[in-house]
């Protein structure tokens, strides 16, 4: 086929656009990496724009990490993330399989129970009251337990199980499998590129946890690395408890930044095409 | 199997949702849901906050946000799946891909340092370029002129790349035939996107905005709860961050509940609502 010069300045245009929607996306978190290694002199004096920093400073970093609770912050975030992300894809599971067994008394049922959550909820009073009487408030069970299952993630994961062929569990059943045996050994199995796309989205959500950390918990030394961070970003006078450092307070925010998203950052792209396999299992069947 | 999940079900999603009673009751934490007396009248919570000089406040900038999230959220989405779409290099195309999804996993609070770093007054990119530029600095993220645009604009950046996810699974299900019989019949690239890809994915586009219209009450606590400040209420608080000063910090339990409810209750319909119509354009389009 002959290109006509049409295509090849469509084809132009396409790319130019598309290229800077690609520099809009990270154009963003260059500058800010940038800025946290810039002293923030220089920040002051180039006109704030420099995305290769000239002269370069750790300063930031290190102060963040000596003096300041974020490497604690960090360990609750992953602590939370881990025990978090294994308990979310156990129950979630265990929900979904079932409810994908035609054979389940009570499945519709059941299901509505699942369903309605999602166009229903008591609200942020009567679900904190929850939390609070049974004696959750300030412990790391508070940023978990509250969101165990997303019924979003028990849907996806149902009709995963339903596009099993049916004669699969008919001869495990054959074979006197029950129904745990059944899950562990032949399901899951098969069920590995859902499973880690579900586990993906409950592992970002957790990292990113933000809402019920600041509605359950009080207790300083549990907050998660993003309360963390925005506290840094919002004190901008005196970014840590001791007043007399020369770091300015700049530089460190955006420090801060780069070092609660870092591990997302470098995981994502590992990631990206779970995700995006996912995103559509769920919209083309949910 | 189903056990852990349903407990889950029942104590954190069903509790709260009796618990709403207090919404009627003049709650208090010695009494407790059970032993607290009846509000009388028993809709005195919710009279108090509809003849308050918030509730009109409120819903304005509930609605405000959301619509305009609505409005302008869903083109450049759809934009950027047809450009993809178009694009014929394949590296250049996933590589665009992986670059604009990404935002999509940052926090909200990683976003709003990096709205820090380019808006700031003090030594935001932006505000520096003004001041090299001879103007003065303006107070991006604490005026009310900017705050809604600020909102909707980052959101826009997050969620560009991922939200064309969805449209590009729609497009890759157009018949090939239908592009090479418009092919032969002498169309141009602009003339089959017109005439082929956006009728393709019409349905889909129908669908969503219909679905997003059900949650219009969201508008999105976490962003705004992260971004706004003290100077922006006017324009930025929604009846969640409402609810949430209202009751977990002025500890005005009953108040609260009844607002949560109040909008509970309206997203219901409005769901159920929006369900119904997404069923009838359904039909009614093909």
């Amino acid at each position: 086929m002959v290109k006509s010069t049409n295509d090849r300045i469509a084809n132009a245009v396409v790319f130019i656009i598309l290229l800077v929607c690609g520099l809009v996306a990270v154009f963003p978190l260059l500058y800010v990496l940038s800025v946290s290694l810039t002293p923030f002199s220089e920040v002051l004096k180039n006109g704030g724009f420099i995305l290769v920093p000239r002269s370069i400073t750790f300063d930031a970093y290190h102060k963040l990490l000596m003096e300041s609770n974020i490497p604690r912050a960090f360990g609750v975030t992953v602590l939370v993330t881990v025990i978090g992300t294994i308990l979310n894809m156990v129950i979630t599971a265990l929900m979904a399989y079932p409810l994908s067994r035609k054979q389940l008394p009570g499945r519709n049922l059941f299901l509505m129970m699942v369903v309605f959550t999602l166009l229903f909820s008591g609200g942020i009073i009567p679900t904190y009251l929850v939390v609070k009487s049974i004696g959750l408030l300030d412990s790391i069970w508070a940023m978990i337990l509250p969101n165990l299952v997303w019924s979003f993630n028990v849907l996806i994961m149902k009709s995963f199980y339903e596009s099993l062929p049916e004669e699969l569990f008919e001869s495990a059943r054959i074979d006197g499998a029950k129904e745990f045996r059944i899950l562990l050994q032949i399901v899951a199995p098969l069920s590995v590129p859902v499973t880690l796309t579900i586990g993906l989205f409950y592992m970002v959500g957790h990292w990113n946890e933000f809402f019920q950390a600041i509605m359950y918990v009080t207790d300083r030394t549990l907050f998660p690395l993003q309360v963390v961070v925005r506290e840094i970003l919002i004190q901008t006078q005196q970014p840590l408890e001791n007043a007399d450092n020369m770091t300015p307070s700049e530089t460190l925010q955006m420090a801060s930044v780069i070092l609660a998203s870092l591990p997302i950052i470098m995981v994502y792209p590992f990631l990206q095409k779970h995700f995006t396999k996912g995103m559509l299992l769920g919209s083309v069947k949910g | 199997m189903l056990l852990p999940g349903l407990i889950y079900y029942i104590v954190f999603k069903y509790i709260p949702m009796y618990g709403v009673i207090i919404a009627f009751k003049d709650f208090n934490m010695m009494d407790g849901i059970w032993s607290s007396p009846w509000a009388s009248p028993w809709n005195k919570h919710f009279l108090t906050f509809f003849h308050s000089p918030y509730f009109s406040q409120l819903l304005t900038n509930t609605f405000l946000i959301s619509v305009y999230k609505l409005l302008f959220g869903m083109i450049p989405p759809i934009a950027m799946a047809l450009l993809l779409n178009e694009c014929r290099i394949r590296w250049f195309r996933s590589l665009i891909q992986t670059l604009t999804y990404m935002p999509h996993f940052l926090s909200w609070v990683i976003i709003y340092g990096i709205l820090l770093a380019l808006l700031s007054q003090s030594s935001g990119l932006l505000n520096q370029w003004l001041k090299d530029a001879g103007g003065t600095a303006v107070p991006f993220l604490t005026s009310t002129s900017y705050f809604r645009s600020i909102l909707v604009g980052s959101e826009i950046w997050q969620n560009l790349g991922w939200g064309a996810i969805i449209y590009l699974a729609a497009i890759a299900g157009i018949d090939p035939t239908l592009y090479e019989a418009a092919r032969v019949d002498g169309a141009g690239r602009l003339r089959m996107i017109w005439h082929i890809t956006l009728p393709g994915i019409r349905t889909v586009v129908i669908m969503l905005l219909i679905l997003n219209l059900g949650h219009i009450l969201d508008a999105g606590f976490e962003q705004i709860y992260i971004m706004y400040n003290i100077q922006v209420y006017a324009v930025a608080d929604i009846l969640d961050t409402w609810v949430f000063r209202t009751g977990l910090q002025q500890l005005n339990f009953s108040l609260a509940s009844a607002v949560g409810l109040f909008k509970a209750a309206i997203g219901l319909v409005l769901v159920l609502g929006s369900n119904k119509l997404a069923r009838r354009w359904g039909e009614g389009i093909w």
